[in-house]
């Protein structure tokens, strides 16, 4: 008697069901979106590469990997942003939408730069 | 069925501490009279003279100074160093700020000017400056040679006149005939004082207080509460000073806001940020490294701190401006004997004295 989501049971479910079984889809959806986005961890003081390539209108995830915050920014002309600081196990991310080389330092720790170039 | 009810409630308050435990990163156990383990995030720190777990601690050494000039070069640089040639005025050198006995500071919450009026910001000592990557409070200057010469330049400092200094010490016999032997075939300039006076400053090292031999693994020279200061101090769930004030030099050669009283005053320092201008360095200072910090009172870049008891205080109370405050910033849960134990091990990092001459530095002028 498995009738989880046959055709039709979705708009028969009760309105807060629903936004449930949407709620956790589009967190699976976002995470995968989220696996798709080249990531760039920050851990003992470094960046994991010095070095990225990506096209206009690709994003970058930036992970805390270190027991303590970070800041990145940047502050050159084709990709100018903050993420503001966080913490340890969490990530934040960016859209390049310039074409450009992009310096990016932690703020709290300036030892820490890599490039970013953005290609048409 | 009473035995195995007991049984599992003992196994479920063991997962409890257990995932307490992971949640929180840390463990500190007693495991005798000045043995505190404590497992941390960052890594195991077990408190016994010499173990493998403190290794982080020691200084590194320094790479081969890249000059091919040895001595000479930190011999002229100590001269010009102690030389009153250096200002406008003849009346002050750079120890006249960076004063040996004090840590090379000055022992003023904010350093004199040329005018004798108050500067905006503490003299930084000089101790362990070799180990540092950005120079100022700020951070402004990445090579110790450029930091070297601005105070020369400043004209609320030093106020010296580049063509004016040059034509001084080639006027002056020492200075002169110094100078082509080290640089022969180039006009004396300003670049070589630079690299004269960072040679020197470069020497100005502190890698053998009683926590460095500790650390090394000599036993019996730290006291039980200075092994508990150490304790507090690495603790994230105590002192957390150990986060920023980072091995092997005590810094993380960072820039951070404190919540400092004076950062809530009209017109306020803004610090870093004028450096790069993202908020969170609105009102952040460098991180200063803390070999030495007993001898070089008052504290803080606006030496608002008189005390390394202040200083403790301070940080306990998680600042007191809390606007724009660094993220590392808590209110931090210190007994009495804590933070007596801090300042202990804070003294246990610091010499009695600088090992240096001041005498013999001044009898070469």
């Amino acid at each position: 008697m498995n009738r989880w989501l046959r055709e039709g049971d979705f708009l028969q479910m009760k309105t807060g069901i629903r936004i449930s079984v949407i709620f956790v889809l589009s967190f699976f959806v976002g995470h995968l979106v989220a696996d798709q986005l080249p990531v760039v961890g920050q851990k003992d003081k470094k960046f994991s590469v010095e070095r990225l390539a990506v096209k206009v209108g690709e994003s970058v995830s930036f992970a805390n990997e270190d027991p303590f915050f970070h800041n990145v920014f940047s502050l050159s002309p084709a990709a100018t942003f903050d993420l503001g600081s966080y913490p340890q196990g969490e990530s934040r991310a960016v859209t390049f939408k310039e074409a450009g080389e992009v310096q990016i330092e932690c703020a709290i720790h300036p030892s820490m730069q890599m490039v970013i170039e953005v290609t048409e | 069925m009473k035995v195995q009810g007991i049984k599992n409630a003992h196994r479920n308050v063991g997962a409890v501490i257990i995932a307490t435990v992971v949640a929180c990163g840390v463990i500190v156990e007693n495991v005798g009279r000045a043995e505190i383990r404590i497992t941390e995030g960052v890594g195991r720190y077990i408190l016994e003279a010499g173990h493998p777990s403190l290794a982080e601690w020691k200084l590194p050494p320094l790479a081969p100074a890249s000059d091919i000039h040895g001595n000479a070069l930190t011999d002229l640089g100590r001269r010009l160093f102690f030389d009153k040639i250096l200002s406008a005025d003849k009346t002050r050198s750079c120890a006249t700020c960076h004063r040996p006995e004090l840590g090379w500071s000055d022992g003023l919450p904010t350093a004199r000017g040329l005018d004798g009026k108050p500067l905006a910001r503490a003299t930084p000592g000089l101790a362990n400056v070799a180990y540092g990557s950005l120079f100022n409070w700020d951070g402004r200057v990445a090579s110790l040679e450029e930091q070297a010469l601005g105070p020369v330049f400043s004209q609320s400092e030093m106020g010296s006149d580049s063509e004016e200094l040059v034509a001084r010490l080639e006027a002056d016999r020492f200075y002169r005939e110094a100078f082509t032997k080290l640089f022969p075939n180039q006009p004396l300039n300003e670049k070589q004082v630079g690299l004269a006076l960072a040679a020197f400053e470069r020497t100005l090292l502190v890698q053998d207080t009683r926590f460095d031999r500790w650390v090394a693994g000599e036993s019996g020279v730290l006291t039980d509460s200075e092994i508990r200061g150490f304790g507090v101090f690495i603790d994230p769930n105590r002192g957390s000073c150990g986060t920023c004030h980072a091995p092997p030099n005590f810094t993380d050669n960072g820039f951070h806001n404190i919540g400092l009283e004076s950062f809530g005053h009209g017109n306020p320092d803004l610090g870093r940020y004028k450096i790069r201008p993202v908020r969170l360095m609105r009102g952040a200072f460098k991180t200063p490294p803390l070999r030495n910090i007993a001898l070089s009172a008052p504290y803080f870049h606006d030496g608002s701190a008189a005390t390394l008891e202040d200083v403790i205080e301070h940080y306990r109370t998680g600042g007191v401006v809390k606007e724009n405050l660094s993220p590392e910033m808590k209110v931090l849960r210190l007994n009495a004997r804590e933070k007596s134990d801090l300042v202990a091990f804070l003294k246990a990092i610091s010499n009695s004295h600088v090992n240096f001459s001041t005498e013999l530095a001044l009898e070469q002028q």
